[in-house]
């Protein structure tokens, strides 16, 4: 059916405004699909319910359908310590294609489903589970959109969210303190800020380095990128010997140098690129970013940082976090000056730990 | 096939349709609901339509975005329809606009956490009969900039009035074709800022109780650099003496408090017609960048520069910056109406010093040049001399700035 901009626009408000579940109806008997529904996934409007994708079994979205791919990152983005639960749907016959540079090549179709939840108890994150909300990246036949469904309290369903909302959320943290997290639903065009390349919104997370790492599937331990190979779900893709791999930033055991630039990579790098939200600071800090000085920051003055500088002179002094504009901003809770700037509302303790580390690691002579 | 049935039209939401081309009026009103329920606006707009905004007050939580093309958000009038960011908790601007050709018109936004509007790689954005002010006076705490479009094309500011910002309340970097004009900046560090920019028109403004009135600033090591072709005219640029109370680092930080006009890098920049007048350091300051910097395209100079047919009254009575009462008192007590670093040779990373030539026709004599020469010299190495004007003949004006018809 063709919807009129009216109806769209009213709907939009409603189920935004009133949280939806009541007011929306699935239009006809529903009948239950075996697997997800290209049909929803594809149509020019988002459905107001994450279960009207079939993307999973059950309604509470514990069961996924068998055709969705589990998968993680080396090294994520913070998000004020939710757990992320990711999945990939591959339309049946299709692949992707790998890439050495940015994400994989994914058909239309594809969908990127992120589940951002969070444990009672950051220390047991699989204990007492409260899901805030399910993201969808939806590569459209006009390119990709994304759209988030909020999580009702009973967890029983996740209705469209369109404007954003803030959610309190109380854990204990890794100390074991309470941390009272004002977590923040993004809305569409919050999406963008870290979703743009070169305008057009697009997948940041799954390049081919970040995925090469292994995954602990049902079936055993084995490298994501390797399994898609195996299964027929990659094309294009070298000898394994030649795949990028971006380091785990947790990792003790691997290089320290790359697990700090892996960090900044993923939590800064989509904004500060040449082709991110931030290409107008000079400042660039994705891992594809070949200049060392000064767009990595180090001995770099800041633009227009305002009260962000925090009264300090470079982006990066190295040597000296402590007069460093990068580790002040990433230390801050204010919304005028901390870095990311959205995305989170509390300070990522071990990160910020990582990357003081990493500048009292620089030299101070100049690069 | 199955479809997605939606509800029937809900009874609350205000919405006309204007006109034949389907463009139509979205309504808010203040309310509980009305932060979310603008945003959802917003978003929902389609290219060509409008987002009406009630009087009254919008507490708003988070920043609000608009990332739809045509797009007009307009009030009430301008001190009648406010967005207040007081209890922000989210967001580092108070509206940030991704979309092309947006008219922000007759609102005001109090108290944003960070910047007041941005508007970020447009193609053509229009800011009319807006408000953006910090409530509580000049301090540091303030967000950075009031109207802030950067990377953008087709600029267009016209009657607005920013007051507090922590750096520029008008600032326009990275951008081409901008015209700030029928504005007011005041209380902020800098009241107008251009920087980085190709083809600004800045004119027609008062610019007063800044620290700095009017600054036209190039910047090493950005995506758009080589800022050239600016015109300041017919402001009034008078009694910036609000001590400079930006953060440190920031570029801005090192703008003496009371200068009228300042100059840094840039070529092809010419002031006229301007009144000048009460500015403590300084009328009119020419300098070039003093920090080291290693982007090899860069020229540190400001060159190409005319000054001309400005009516300057009492200027540079109490300079504020390094050096300047001991420069004031050698000089018979003030600083002449215009400054110049003197620096005309620069060096970049690796390569020999290059001396470039400077034109500057500055007929609002007197002049006094500090003979600083190689950039990067600190002002207690100047050998002052005073002359009545400096430069000869006439300069090229660059060519006015037409923007698109503005809808």
């Amino acid at each position: 059916m063709i919807i009129r901009p009216v109806q769209r626009w009213v709907a939009a408000v409603v189920s935004a405004i009133r949280g939806g579940a009541a007011l929306i109806l699935i239009g006809g008997a529903t009948p239950p699909a075996a697997g997800p529904d290209t049909a929803v996934i594809l149509a020019g409007t988002p459905a107001p319910t994450l279960a009207a994708y079939h993307l999973f079994l059950d309604a509470e979205a514990q069961k996924p359908a068998p055709n969705l791919i589990p998968y993680t990152l080396n090294t994520p983005l913070f998000s004020d310590y939710a757990v992320k639960t990711r999945y990939l749907y591959l339309p049946p016959g299709t692949r992707a294609g790998y890439r050495a540079e940015g994400v994989l090549d994914l058909p239309v179709g594809a969908v990127l489903i992120k589940t951002f939840a969070f444990s009672a108890d950051l220390r047991a994150p699989d204990r007492d589970v409260r899901r805030i909300e399910t993201r969808l990246l939806i590569h459209k036949r006009s390119g990709w959109t994304a759209q988030t469904y909020v999580w009702n309290a009973a967890g029983t369903q996740a209705a469209l969210k369109v404007a954003g909302a803030l959610v309190a959320v109380h854990v204990s943290d890794t100390n074991g303190q309470g941390l009272d997290i004002a977590y923040a639903v993004p809305n569409v065009n919050q999406c963008k800020e870290c979703h743009g390349v070169s305008g057009a919104l697009s997948p940041i997370g799954p390049k081919a380095r970040n995925l090469n790492g292994d995954f602990a599937y049902r079936s055993g331990r084995e490298n994501q990128l390797g399994r898609l190979a195996r299964l027929g779900l990659l094309t294009g893709a070298p000898a394994p010997s030649a795949w990028p791999r971006t380091a785990v930033w947790n990792d003790r055991a691997q290089p320290f140098d790359a697990r700090a630039r892996a960090y900044l990579d993923a939590n800064c790098g989509h904004c500060h690129s040449r082709a991110g939200f931030a290409s107008n600071s000079g400042l660039y800090l994705n891992l594809e970013e070949p200049q060392a000085s000064p767009a990595w920051g180090i001995g770099k003055r800041p633009v227009a940082a305002g009260r962000g500088s925090g009264d300090l002179a470079f982006d990066i002094a190295p040597g000296d976090p402590e007069h460093s504009i990068l580790v002040f901003r990433m230390a801050s809770t204010d919304p005028g000056v901390m870095m990311p700037q959205i995305g989170r509302s509390v300070v990522d303790r071990e990160g910020l730990a990582l990357i003081r580390a990493y500048v009292a690691s620089l030299k101070s002579a100049s690069p | 096939m199955r479809s997605i049935a939606l509800p029937t039209l809900a009874a609350g939401v205000a919405l006309a349709l204007a006109g034949a081309s389907g463009a139509k009026v979205l309504s808010v009103r203040p309310g509980p609901d009305a932060a979310e329920l603008l945003q959802t606006a917003l978003i929902a707009a389609r290219p060509g339509d409008t987002v009406q905004l009630a009087a009254g007050r919008f507490d708003i939580p988070d920043s609000l975005s608009l990332d739809v093309a045509r797009v007009t958000v307009r009030g009430a009038a301008r001190d009648a329809t406010i967005l207040a960011f007081e209890r922000q908790k989210a967001g580092a601007d108070g509206l940030l606009i991704t979309g092309n050709g947006a008219v922000i018109e007759d609102l005001s936004v109090e108290n944003a956490k960070g910047n007041g509007i941005k508007a970020l790689g447009v193609d053509g954005i229009t800011f009319r009969r807006v408000r953006v002010e910090w409530m509580g006076g000049p301090t540091q705490s303030n967000g950075a900039y009031g109207v802030y479009p950067v990377a953008s094309q087709h600029v267009l500011i016209d009657h607005v009035l920013v007051k507090g910002a922590s750096d520029a309340g008008i600032y326009v970097g990275q951008s081409r074709f901008v015209v700030v004009q029928n504005s007011e900046a005041a209380y902020n560090v800098a009241g107008i800022e251009i920087e980085n920019c190709y083809n600004a028109d800045v004119h027609d403004n008062l610019s007063t109780h800044n620290a700095g009135g009017i600054l036209v600033f190039d910047l090493p090591g950005l995506p758009q650099m080589g800022g050239h072709s600016v015109r300041v005219y017919d402001n009034k640029i008078i009694d910036n003496d609000t001590p400079n109370f930006a953060p440190k680092g920031n570029i801005v930080a090192k703008v003496p408090t009371g200068t009228g006009v300042m100059i840094m890098a840039n070529r092809d920049v010419h002031v006229f017609g301007n009144t000048i007048d009460g500015n403590a350091s300084v009328g009119v300051l020419l300098v070039s960048y003093v920090e080291a910097f290693n982007d090899r395209a860069y020229n540190p100079l400001p060159r190409d520069v005319s000054v001309h047919d400005n009516h300057i009254g009492k200027n540079g009575f109490a300079p504020a910056f390094d050096g300047g009462p001991l420069l004031a008192k050698a000089l018979g007590g003030a600083i002449p109406p215009v400054m110049w670093d003197g620096v005309t040779r620069f060096r970049t990373p690796g390569g020999a010093p290059s001396t470039d030539v400077v034109r500057l026709v500055v007929k609002d004599g007197p002049v006094v040049d500090l003979h600083l020469v190689e950039q990067g010299t600190a002002v207690d190495k100047a050998n002052p001399t005073v002359t009545p004007t400096l430069g000869e003949g006439v300069l090229p004006e660059p060519a006015p700035v037409v923007l698109p018809t503005a809808r």
